[in-house]
């Protein structure tokens, strides 16, 4: 997925998309963990207790403060690996979108009651 | 007239930060547009595109303002259990909803959906001030790049409209109520 900088067309951008790249991924994959979690919170009694962190909020605090520990600990280490590099964005644009519409279907109840 | 602390709260939470955000998704939406799309390099104005890195750092904190008051303040109140035997539910908002068949679907569908869906706002929206921060006018160059930014974009505009929405219908059937009567104005009698 990678390719050194100097792949990177260097008369029309001074940028590198690899910085670029890793905030997309690691938003895409922010998303899916918040759905992911929150699926699993809905259907295990074990995980949903577990993810209670804050009791007033109950699930819900766990589910947003795991996501969100996930998204930015993705985003560090793609950012650190991918700043200066060209990698194919087409890929992991489409990843990062279908783990974000995933995440869009995981969240709708009707869709979660299904499993 | 008066207001309640909680009704305050559940007012600075959906009009001072989520109805602010959704009008700004559009005019971000569009200027994300127009800077990295439509017109030709020569036109660039660093004024322009230091007004709108500052315009989506304000969006960026407005979600998060959002989302943050919404489950930490808002949330609390509204999910609390009534005390056994408690026959007015009106201090109770989710016990109130899934008390009636006519409005059950509020809860089960409306605040389940909204209590998640909200979060991709600010997390698409972080994602996407920061690439802009970053990449400026020059996601001209990076076609792809620019194209998944703004699906980012629009993605929070629509879950913020999805929250905004259920929430509007939740307060609307059991609104969040109690704590201290803040006094606005004395109405005088007729």
């Amino acid at each position: 997925m990678n390719m050194p900088n100097s792949a990177a067309s260097p008369n029309r951008s001074a940028l590198t998309n690899g910085s670029g790249a890793a905030a997309i991924l690691a938003a895409g994959i922010g998303s899916f963990s918040l759905a992911l979690l929150a699926c699993a919170g809905d259907k295990l009694a074990a995980v949903k207790n577990g993810l209670i962190f804050y009791k007033p909020t109950g699930p819900l605090s766990g589910v947003t403060t795991g996501a969100i520990l996930i998204w930015l600990v993705t985003w560090v280490i793609l950012e650190w690996r991918w700043r200066n590099r060209t990698v194919g964005i087409g890929r992991i644009a489409a990843i990062a979108l279908a783990l974000l519409g995933l995440s869009l279907l995981l969240t709708f109840p009707p869709v979660v009651d299904l499993f | 007239m008066e207001i309640t602390v909680r009704g305050l709260w559940t007012l600075i939470h959906g009009m001072g930060f989520g109805a602010l955000y959704l009008l700004a998704c559009s005019g971000a939406l569009v200027e994300l547009y127009r800077f990295t799309a439509s017109s030709p390099p020569s036109e660039a104005n660093p004024g322009q595109e230091r007004f709108l890195k500052g315009y989506l750092v304000a969006m960026v904190v407005l979600a998060w303002a959002s989302v943050l008051t919404g489950a930490y303040v808002i949330y609390p109140w509204y999910r609390t259990a009534p005390p056994p035997g408690t026959t007015d539910l009106a201090m109770f908002p989710q016990r109130l909803l899934m008390a009636s068949s006519t409005t059950i679907g509020w809860h089960s569908l409306g605040m389940e959906w909204k209590e998640h869906v909200a979060w991709f706002a600010p997390i698409s929206i972080t994602m996407v001030a920061f690439v802009f921060i970053q990449y400026g006018r020059d996601l001209k160059n990076h076609r792809q790049l620019r194209a998944a930014v703004l699906c980012f974009a629009v993605v929070s505009f629509v879950a913020a409209g999805v929250a905004g929405f259920c929430g509007a219908m939740i307060n609307k059937y059991a609104p969040v109520q109690g704590g201290h009567t803040i006094q606005l104005s004395q109405g005088e009698e007729k």
